[in-house]
């Protein structure tokens, strides 16, 4: 499949906004500290970067509107609905906490389910299709959301350091869903490598009873829509130099940086950066992890286009 | 509304296409892009046409595949391997995956006949009713930025204004080998529903559980070079000559 950049951006973005806003929600950050006020709009910051990004790979993005409407049956605009729902308890705490420093639990609680609901709506929109082998697992929603509870915590241990607090809990839990995320990935990568293809060229075109198909001649010469939205294979050769890197800036280096700091367990602007650092390789790391997502799953529809 | 219709439709129009006799012309490819860039939504768009790298929305494609039996690995050699014209258009799904992930609304399963449409006016071009498709029958219009596919000729087959004869989805009418069909295939005594009992006609992927209304008959089985050589008229061979041709055999012999 293509990794359009808009999509990249949108799905790790937003995963790790709603990931740093559900945890802010559990109130394990002092509401009254302005690193836990930065937090807040920060999560807003990055939610709503990653939603109009979403709206960029759109043919007429001035329709969007319209996938509000769909929400019996289309994963796409559950997700779009929730996201607006979502909103409301956010925008509470968020104001609870910059303007009155106070954290209420009801709306926090809340918006961390809510948080959880969304982010399992925008993996359902991949899980769902059966016509990607490779997305089409529980596994997908599993590590859709073990990434945002990881980036939310390795964001949150951020701003315990830079003088929010609980600096020994939030980056211990954040290593905790560091390793499950990575952990789930593996394993879903495992499953994606030994996947037997549901359909075949025989199956695709009926003819497997006389023998094996292969593709003679393509309907045309050059690319179209489908090949080069569904065929993609550029980078494919260098996938697995790309996930080990995914691995290492994402999963080990933060896990390692986190555990130092949980150490020391001081507050303070140099536990602050490092901790940054760590969010921000966590965040390469899921990018680089993200764009493979798309780029080595296989659509049912190459079945006619020879691979 | 992008729910399937509950009940099944009373009708189900769809193409039947007969990998047996198609000749591989992409003269289907072509009227359909003729029709459909002049009929029902925007104008089916090219970009960069008159370029090296043309490319465009077309709703019917034909493919070829070359089908090698067990032992055979080049054509001719094992007397078995054929080539297979491989016509593909949307397969109006029963359990269409394209239509329930549609956001918008703009994605829909006609109740009255199964016919599934695409809204434009609420496309957004989101895309991903293609990536729900297995077959490939969705194409973006990359102009309009709305999703494009086959409607079977909808302004045609209810067009009063045409002739009878022509009240047939495009490549239907124009199909030089006869190898296109359209018909109900909800009506188990129609033309089309006849044809696929008689020649087993089949679903393309029955395993990603779309039901297909669409069907493709399968080629007939094909005698190998061998057994067909003996049918082949011999130079040699006078025998079973009847009338002037056995009376010339005869006054030839004895010259």
């Amino acid at each position: 499949m293509h990794p359009a950049f808009s999509i990249i951006i949108f799905t790790t973005l937003s995963g790790l906004g709603y990931g740093l806003a559900g945890v802010l929600g559990l109130g394990l950050l002092d509401p009254a500290a302005t690193a836990t006020k930065c937090a807040h709009v920060l999560a807003l910051a990055l939610i709503s970067a990653g939603l109009l990004s979403s709206t960029a790979h759109l043919g007429n993005p001035q329709r969007a509107w319209r996938a509000f409407s769909q929400w019996r049956s289309s994963w796409l605009s559950r997700e779009g609905v929730m996201s607006i729902i979502t909103f409301v308890p956010l925008l509470i705490s968020a104001w609870t906490s910059i303007v009155e420093g106070r954290y209420l639990p009801l709306p926090g609680l809340l918006g961390t389910v809510l948080c959880l609901v969304t982010v399992y709506c925008t993996s359902m929109i991949y899980a769902s299709l059966k016509s990607v082998q490779a997305w089409h697992t529980p596994l997908t929603p599993a590590c859709y959301l073990l990434f945002a509870a990881a980036g939310g915590f390795v964001l949150a241990s951020v701003f315990g350091f830079a003088g929010g607090g609980n600096t020994r809990v939030l980056p211990l839990l954040a290593v905790v869903f560091l390793i499950a995320a990575w952990g789930t990935k593996l394993r879903w990568r495992e499953r994606m490598k030994r996947l037997v293809p549901l359909s075949t060229p025989e199956s695709a075109t009926g003819l497997g009873n006389i023998g094996r198909v292969w593709l003679f001649e393509r309907p045309h010469v050059t690319e179209n829509y489908l090949t080069r939205e569904m065929g993609f294979k550029v980078a494919r050769k260098h996938a697995e130099k790309l996930w080990r890197i995914a691995f290492i800036l994402g999963g080990i280096v933060p896990v390692v940086l986190l555990l130092a700091l949980a150490a020391l367990g001081g507050q303070g602007w140099p536990s602050a950066l490092l901790a940054a650092a760590a969010a921000l390789l966590h965040w390469t790391g899921v990018f680089v992890e993200r764009w493979l997502f798309f780029a080595e799953a296989r659509h049912a529809v190459m079945n006619y286009y020879g691979g | 509304m992008t729910t399937l219709p509950t009940l099944p439709t009373p009708k189900k129009l769809g193409l039947v296409i007969d990998l047996d006799t198609c000749v591989g012309c992409h003269a289907c490819v072509v009227s359909c892009k003729e029709w459909n860039t002049g009929g029902y939504g925007s104008a089916l768009s090219d970009q960069d046409p008159y370029g090296a790298d043309v490319s465009g929305a077309w709703l019917n494609r034909v493919h070829s595949f070359e089908v090698v039996p067990e032992g055979g690995e080049v054509v001719g050699e094992a007397g078995q391997a054929r080539i297979v014209h491989f016509p593909k258009s949307c397969l109006h799904c029963e359990d269409a995956p394209c239509v329930t992930v549609c956001p918008t609304g703009a994605s829909y399963k006609r109740a009255e006949d199964g016919i599934v449409l695409v809204a434009e006016d609420l496309c957004i071009g989101c895309g991903l009713c293609a990536w729900a498709c297995p077959y490939g029958a969705r194409e973006m219009d990359l102009a309009a930025g709305v999703m494009k596919k086959c409607t079977l000729c909808i302004d045609r087959i209810y067009n009063e204004t045409l002739e009878e004869v022509d009240r047939v989805p495009s490549c239907v009418r124009t199909c030089p080998a006869n190898a296109r069909h359209f018909g109900d295939l909800g009506d188990p005594n129609s033309a089309v529903s006849k044809l696929v009992a008689e020649r087993g006609g089949m679903d393309l992927m029955p395993e990603q559980g779309t039901r297909p209304v669409n069907k493709y008959l399968p080629p007939r089985p094909r005698k190998s070079l061998a057994e067909s050589a003996h049918t082949l008229p011999l130079a040699e061979n006078t025998e079973g000559a009847k009338g002037f041709f056995a009376w010339l055999d005869g006054m030839l012999d004895r010259i």
